[in-house]
């Protein structure tokens, strides 16, 4: 039977290191609230797993000088939901870790876990990707940057390149009158995955949509940045008219499949009825700040 | 009959024996045991829906090390198909010798065709996958439809249905009067024809045993099931082995719903212990109980119902077509026998009509196929009241049967309590309570009633009193429902003591007599009898016990707040004799005291049930939740009420999933597509309001404590509640279930609802 070797490093170097050298038998290790299940069901058999979770980097909630956020990709959702005052600033984005599974499955997943799964349900990814989320990877050619959006390939598959390490979400400072907000649509109350998901980030000013952007998830092989979708609302007061030709924009970005979880006309549907309840409720935040 | 009104613990909610292990994780369920030398089974399923097994080559997988045993069919007693039929309660072991172990066909994706035992889990998978079986792949059908077509792959050709070959593997009918008559007198006729999906029992805890078979041929059996005899019986017919050397003892169960009462693994792990000479433990993964363990039927049911304009209704016509999966035998008794039976209808035909079909065997699940039924039949008797422009409570009372009314399937109604639900739900605070403003989404209300039969059967119980004067009852029915807790309350109130003095537990196959399985909203009904006739038995002896003391007349003596007094002062003035007085005297004075008794218990009445439900519908996602629910149910006599209101917002609570969400899904290749709770979507805590429950209490008269069963009912009106309430709010009616919510929207943005008659 094939042994498994379980590798905990305290430093990036290291585990980027014993990563590289592992080639494609490793898998990194955050939460293992996906891991640990495809493991299980005999979907993966990894022969290392590097754990990151004692790499201070990576577990790490910091303020940037310029005032806007930068989250190791390893912290969990209750930790994320514990800082001060993250969930004020990114209410959207908060919102979005935390549906993910029940309180549990919170003590350990992470939006790095999350993102890097590569499924196109994952619910933080569409929130990252509408706070405009800049990650940073480490391999062993060194440092980079992506945008979030960049890295989903496919379902299961990211941009990564072989031995890089996600390190950490860099989100933007927040002008004022921002805010952001996420939606899912799933069948039951909890404990499922996103049929759609939709996360919006606005900027008002007077009550006119200044900035926008709207990600989209589970309709599509990757997470989408709906660009047309935020022209819509950009330079509206989000009247119906507005609301409609950006959730017409949402229903048109949509390349979804039929299977279990849904028909291709339900989600494309339900994409555009998010997009309306989602930038409303990211609207009522953004003027509720001023 | 006397009914006791006063009782002290009867009626009470008193704290449940089996709650603190269970908290606490004490609890030992079968996959918790472990014995030395223990090895590891695991099966090698059919990938196909359908394949003749023209070899099967082992020896790669015998040759692995760590492998110890290997097994097919040909270890398992064959039941040949044309010396007829070999039942176990309603399993033909024709069927379960084929349903175990696929012999010349696999007939269903995840048929097991295989077993090994080895050191590990990972041993036995790798040898299962170095097992080469040549199959011969056939066509295949999963749903009704595809499999009455005419050119239908045909799954045991042996059977034929009108002269021909024929996936209808059986048929049954209820009749009474002449529908062509009835039909003629009615002013109102509708005829609509619903679907269903097949939905899993979702129990918690997977199947698994552990099984040791020593050098004589002993065997031990722990499992998971309804019916450590039913396991004993079934092991002993598939492998031989006499029961007498089987010794079935019943782990804590997680969970069953009807769906453990069958065997799968047991029969397997015993051969493979028995060639290993270790013991070998089976569990399955969630995904093998759902593609191999019976889920119950998917169906296809047409209802016609005709009325006169003043409300009666005068003629009606079920068909129900039932998904059998691979063998005979899916549950068209109770589609065909429980739906119309809340009616007095003069002139009715039931059909019911067993298709199999490419999926795994039914296996029973909670009032087997009367929610099936009665699906069909609620909704249809709804667009009746509706166009007769009648409250819908209202037009079921005008109906309703009562004491005398015939049923259809047969007996002629006892004192009832059909009509105290209906006017117990009408007069609910819920019925009164204005549906409220939905906020945006749209609300609605819907009703609807049921029937179960219950049953009665074998039971076994023993009461002994122990030294120190306390009392052990020890009954043969695993308890899915909280038995010990009501037999503990019965024993205490007959013996008046404390309830915390009696405990009780369940025996096994070897120490306590026959017992049949926990099934049918059987076993309070059954075991109480017993379990009453051996505390009357024990009651007895404490009375000549005294007397033989007081020497006086055993008559004299008067049993009361658990001590012997003389009878009246003429007996004599003595102080009492208590419980445990008289159980330090035991050795002195004629030895141990208790008693058992075994009866064939005869008497279970049936059970009625009127749900009120309200849902509201978010009709841009297609989301219905149900927000508001009321379950009346008449209970014969709530022993533990607490309990009772347990079964009835757990059946409430099945049956909502099943109408919102639970289905299975099927990839093209015939594959369970969902086999898993992520995908299986069971309603979760915070999907379902709190359930409010209204127990009425009629006492059944043939029973000592007046107790009808009360587990099956709750989930018969569930599905027709949810989508008479659906369409109340929407307007178009569903005839198709789940109402998940891409059907919600799909049906919602349709221009066209299905044509009125
Ligand atoms: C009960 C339950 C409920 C769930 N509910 C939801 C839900 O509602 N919504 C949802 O979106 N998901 C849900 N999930 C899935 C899962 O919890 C999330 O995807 C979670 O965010 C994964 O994070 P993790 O830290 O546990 O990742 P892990 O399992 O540790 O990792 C996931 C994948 O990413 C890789 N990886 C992790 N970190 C890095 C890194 N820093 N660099 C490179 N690769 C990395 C791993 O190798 C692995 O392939 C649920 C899971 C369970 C068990």
């Amino acid at each position: 039977m094939t042994e498994l070797r379980y590798l905990a490093p305290d430093t990036l170097d290291e585990a980027v290191g014993a990563f590289a050298k592992a080639g494609s038998a490793a898998r990194i290790l955050a939460g293992g609230t996906d891991l640990l299940v495809q493991m299980r069901s005999g979907v993966l058999k990894p022969g290392v797993i590097v754990d990151i979770k004692r790499i201070p980097e990576l577990t790490a909630i910091e303020q940037t000088a310029d005032g806007g956020f930068r989250i190791g990709a390893a912290v969990s959702g209750m930790a994320l939901a514990e800082h001060e005052t993250f969930g004020k600033v990114w209410p959207g984005v908060l919102e979005a870790v935390n549906l993910i599974g029940s309180k549990q499955v919170q003590g350990r997943a992470s939006a790095g876990g999350n993102l890097c799964n590569g499924s196109p349900a994952g619910d933080s990814v569409p929130a990252m990707v509408a706070a405009g989320a800049i990650v940073t990877v480490q391999g062993p050619n060194g440092r980079r940057e992506m945008k979030v959006e960049d890295v989903p390939a496919g379902p299961g598959r990211t941009n990564l390149k072989p031995g890089e390490i996600l390190v950490s979400f860099t989100l933007p400072p927040r002008p004022p009158g921002s805010s952001d907000a996420y939606l899912r649509m799933i069948p039951r109350t909890e404990m499922d995955i996103a049929v759609v998901g939709c996360g919006v980030s606005l900027t008002m000013k007077d009550g006119t949509v200044t900035a926008a952007r709207v990600g989209l998830g589970a309709v599509a092989p990757t997470v989408l940045l709906v660009e047309d979708a935020a022209k819509a609302l950009i330079g509206s007061k989000l009247d119906d008219a507005a609301l409609a030709k950006a959730a017409s924009a949402c229903s048109a970005a949509c390349r979804p499949i039929d299977d279990k979880r849904g028909t291709i006309a339900y989600r494309i549907k339900v994409a555009g009825v998010l997009l309306k309840r989602t930038a409303a409720i990211a609207a009522q935040r953004a003027t509720q700040k001023n | 009959m006397n009914l006791v009104t006063n009782n002290k613990w009867i009626g009470q909610r008193t704290i449940r024996p089996d709650g603190m292990d269970k908290v606490t994780g004490r609890a030992q369920f079968a996959a918790d045991t472990t014995m030395p030398g223990m090895i590891w089974g695991k099966v090698l399923r059919s990938p196909h829906p359908h394949a003749r097994i023209r070899s099967i080559d082992t020896s790669k997988a015998e040759k692995l090390p760590g492998v110890k045993a290997v097994v097919t069919s040909k270890d398992i007693v064959d039941f040949p198909i044309e010396k007829g039929a070999v039942m176990l309660g309603i399993q033909d072991m024709r069927w379960m010798c084929r349903n175990v172990m696929a012999r010349d066909k696999a007939l269903f994706p995840g048929h097991p065709v295989a077993a090994v035992a080895a050191t590990t889990e990972a041993i036995a998978e790798e040898a299962c996958k170095l097992i080469e079986v040549d199959y011969e792949v056939l066509p295949w059908s999963i749903e009704i439809d595809d499999a009455l077509k005419p050119d239908a792959p045909i799954l045991h050709e042996f059977n034929k249905f009108d002269g021909k070959p024929s996936n209808i593997v059986g048929r049954l009918e209820h009749k009474k009067g002449d529908i062509e008559q009835g039909f003629k007198q009615a002013d109102i006729v509708i005829e609509r024809t619903f679907t269903t999906r097949p939905v899993h029992q979702g129990y918690i805890e997977p199947h698994a045993c552990l099984i040791s078979v020593a050098p004589d041929g002993k065997t031990t059996i722990w499992s998971s099931s309804q019916g450590q005899f039913m396991v004993r019986a079934m092991t002993a017919y598939l492998t031989g082995i006499p029961q007498s050397d089987i010794r079935a003892i019943p782990a804590e169960i997680g969970g069953g719903f009807g769906g453990k009462t069958i065997v799968y693994l047991e029969p397997l792990a015993t051969l493979l212990a028995k060639k290993s000479g270790r013991p070998v433990k089976m569990v399955m993964t969630r995904e093998e109980v759902m593609r191999a363990t019976g889920p119950t039927s998917g169906s296809k049911s047409t209802v016609k119902v005709g009325a006169t304009k003043d409300g009666r209704i005068v003629a009606a016509h079920g068909t129900f077509y039932l998904q059998a999966g691979a063998f005979p035998g899916s549950p068209i008794r109770g589609a065909a026998g429980c739906s119309f039976t809340p009616y007095d209808i003069p002139n009715l035909l039931s059909e019911g009509y067993d298709v199999c079909s490419n999926r795994s065997k039914v296996a029973a699940y909670r009032a087997p196929g009367a929610p099936i039924g009665a699906y069909a039949v609620e909704c249809v008797l709804d667009e009746v009241a509706e166009a007769l422009k009648m409250d819908p409570l209202d037009f079921r009372l005008k109906n309703a049967a009562r004491e005398g009314t015939k049923a259809a399937h047969g007996p002629v109604f006892p004192r009832i309590g059909y009509v105290e639900t209906v006017e117990a739900a009408k007069s609910s605070p819920h019925y009164a309570a204005p549906l409220g403003d939905g906020n945006g989404k749209l609300r609605g209300r819907g009703t609807a009633s049921g029937f179960w039969f219950n049953a009665g059967g074998e039971s076994s119980a023993q009461v002994n009193i122990t030294e120190d004067g306390n009392v052990v009852v020890t009954t043969g029915h695993p308890d899915i429902g909280g038995s010990r807790a009501g037999i503990a309350n019965i024993c205490a109130e007959l013996l008046g003591i404390d309830y915390r003095r009696v405990s009780v537990i369940i025996g096994d196959t070897q120490t306590v007599g026959f017992s049949n399985l926990t099934g049918g909203s059987r076993v309070l009904f059954a075991s109480s009898m017993v379990v009453t006739q051996s505390t009357e038995k024990i009651i007895q002896t404490l009375r000549e016990r005294a007397a033989k003391i007081w020497e006086i007349d055993p008559e004299a003596v008067k049993w009361e707040n658990g001590a012997a007094h003389p009878a009246s002062p003429n007996a004599g003035q003595f102080e009492p004799l208590t419980l445990e007085e008289l159980a330090e005297k035991a050795p002195a004075m004629g030895g141990p005291i208790g008693a058992g008794v075994q009866l064939n218990t005869q008497g279970a009445d049936g059970g009625f049930g009127t749900h009120v439900c309200d849902v509201e519908v978010d009709v841009d996602l297609g989301i219905a939740r149900v927000i508001r629910y009321t379950a009346v149910q008449d209970v014969g006599r709530a022993i533990h009420p607490g309990y009772v209101e347990g079964q009835l917002q757990g059946g409430v609570a099945q049956g909502i999933g099943w109408a919102l969400n639970e289905e299975y899904i099927y990839t093209k290749e015939g594959k369970v597509d969902n086999p898993g709770f992520l995908d299986y979507r069971m309603p979760v805590c915070s999907d379902l309001p709190m359930i409010d429950c209204i127990m009425v209490e009629i006492p059944n008269p043939k029973h000592p404590q007046g107790v009808k069963g009360v587990g099956e009912v709750p989930l018969v009106p569930v599905m027709a509640a949810v989508a008479n309430a659906i369409y109340d709010a929407l307007g178009k009616r569903f005839y198709a279930l789940p109402m998940s919510p891409p059907k919600v929207v799909e049906m919602l943005e349709a221009p066209t609802r299905q044509a009125a008659e």
